[in-house]
């Protein structure tokens, strides 16, 4: 029987980092696709569409996570399909992204001055004009900070998947814990990896935030 | 036979009735803990010692940057396997009331932090010590400014103590997981506790809206 050194677990945690990076990086340009999308329907169709999509929020937001992928999981089987803990994990990421995302940028939108908005149709723009030269630019400037934070809950919200079988850095904490008996260390490190990924993410949040603010 | 068939959740409605008891328990517990920890905190991090703001941000910054799953993995397996053996509500309550801290405690901080500076000048031109001033004339207008984030921060909290199911605490998502696991009807099982979370939130919301200015920052006395 071969059994683990302190540079194994370590090693095997770091490989499986790739894998919560990758995860996350499907789950934020999937809801930022999927946010985008609604929020210019949003913006087109103030009241039917807008009130569905208030209550796709809703369900999102007013839901944990964790019941999320096991609906999503079991779900997907319910219609026939056989789902990959992948599969199911992007799926349900990207749609819980989405709501999140398309949440924070419709308020960005929403606290561009009125004056923005009837200036640019008062010099006849489209609605997709106004949207591209007069209200997107201002929106993405009040956006950054708050999506930036978005994005690290996303990385940390990955270790969820981890339930339904997808391995990634969660996951592979709890194999290798079965294995060795020492939940302590490995969680630890676990934790610590966690840790290096978002803080930096967090740093640079709040460097935004605070260039963004100061401008006024 | 339909694809949907409730009949085995329906049976089984004793459990999920104990789950929610649990999960609306751990809520309570963990909110009033875990603000009150978030104020002391916010507190440490303005008005004390230099070594007590290291401290602080420290742990702040750890329950922050890292995901609640592994942070209750490591209270009840890690601590638990050099010493401190607890059982899976402690460990959750713990769990939940650290992490609520560290979040509450950045909220709260930021609705001082935005006091007019005027305020404390006054205050302090009265001969209020800095314990006085913190709590007769920081904190409740503090409160009142960062309440809606706060009760955002709190729903989070009750959404997230699902996951103390993972470490075998029998609240509702446990429930679900059990029954999911006798009887294999998981999507229904899953379905009706997401339905009783979404009830929760939305309740939970509103029932904090309401308290705060009647019961939390509208007549603090100390």
């Amino acid at each position: 029987m071969n059994s683990f050194t302190t540079w194994d677990v370590i090693r095997n945690l770091l490989l499986s980092v790739p894998w919560t990076l990758f995860l996350s990086a499907i789950a934020f340009v999937g809801g930022s696709v999927l946010g985008l999308i609604l929020l210019v329907l949003r913006i087109m169709k103030p009241h039917s569409l807008g009130r569905a999509i208030t209550w796709y929020v809703q369900l999102f937001q007013g839901t944990p996570l964790l019941m999320q992928l096991f609906l999503t999981y079991f779900g997907l089987a319910l219609f026939g399909l056989n789902p990959s803990p992948l599969l199911a994990a992007t799926l349900c990421l990207s749609l819980y992204a989405g709501a999140f995302l398309t949440e924070t940028w419709h308020g960005c939108v929403m606290s561009i001055p009125k004056g923005q908005w009837e200036a640019s149709s008062s010099l006849a723009l489209n609605l997709r004009e106004q949207l591209q030269y007069v209200i997107f630019p201002q929106a993405v400037r009040v956006s950054v900070p708050p999506t930036v934070g978005l994005g690290v809950q996303i990385i940390k919200n990955t270790s969820l998947a981890s339930v339904i079988g997808f391995v990634e850095l969660t996951r592979t904490g709890q194999i290798i814990t079965n294995v060795t008996y020492d939940p302590f260390f490995v969680y630890g490190v676990v934790a610590l990896l966690y840790f290096a990924i978002c803080f930096p993410c967090s740093m640079w949040g709040r460097a935004l935030e605070r260039k963004f603010t100061f401008k006024h | 036979m339909s694809v949907l068939d409730f009949s085995a959740v329906v049976q089984a409605w004793p459990l999920f009735l104990e789950g929610l008891w649990l999960t609306c328990l751990l809520t309570a517990v963990s909110c009033l803990l875990g603000t009150l920890l978030g104020a002391a905190c916010a507190w440490g991090r303005i008005q004390g010692p230099i070594w007590l703001k290291a401290g602080l941000a420290c742990y702040v910054e750890l329950f922050r940057n890292t995901p609640f799953i592994i942070q209750i993995f490591f209270i009840f397996f890690g601590v638990a396997s050099v010493g401190f053996k607890m059982s899976a509500i402690p460990a959750s309550l713990i769990a939940l009331v650290l992490n609520l801290g560290a979040y509450a405690c950045e909220i709260i901080r930021a609705g001082i932090e935005a006091t007019p500076k005027g305020q404390i000048e006054a205050a302090q031109s009265l001969a209020l010590s800095r314990w006085q001033i913190f709590t007769r004339v920081l904190i409740a207008p503090a409160l009142a400014r960062v309440w809606p984030a706060l009760v955002s921060q709190l729903v989070i909290i009750m959404l997230a103590s699902s996951v103390c199911s993972q470490i075998s605490a029998e609240e509702v998502s446990y429930a679900a997981n059990f029954v999911a696991g006798k009887t294999f009807r998981s999507f229904e099982a899953f379905m009706v506790v997401t339905a009783c979370y979404l009830v929760l939130a939305i309740f939970l919301r509103k029932l904090l809206l309401w308290i705060g200015p009647r019961f939390v920052f509208g007549r603090m006395k100390f």
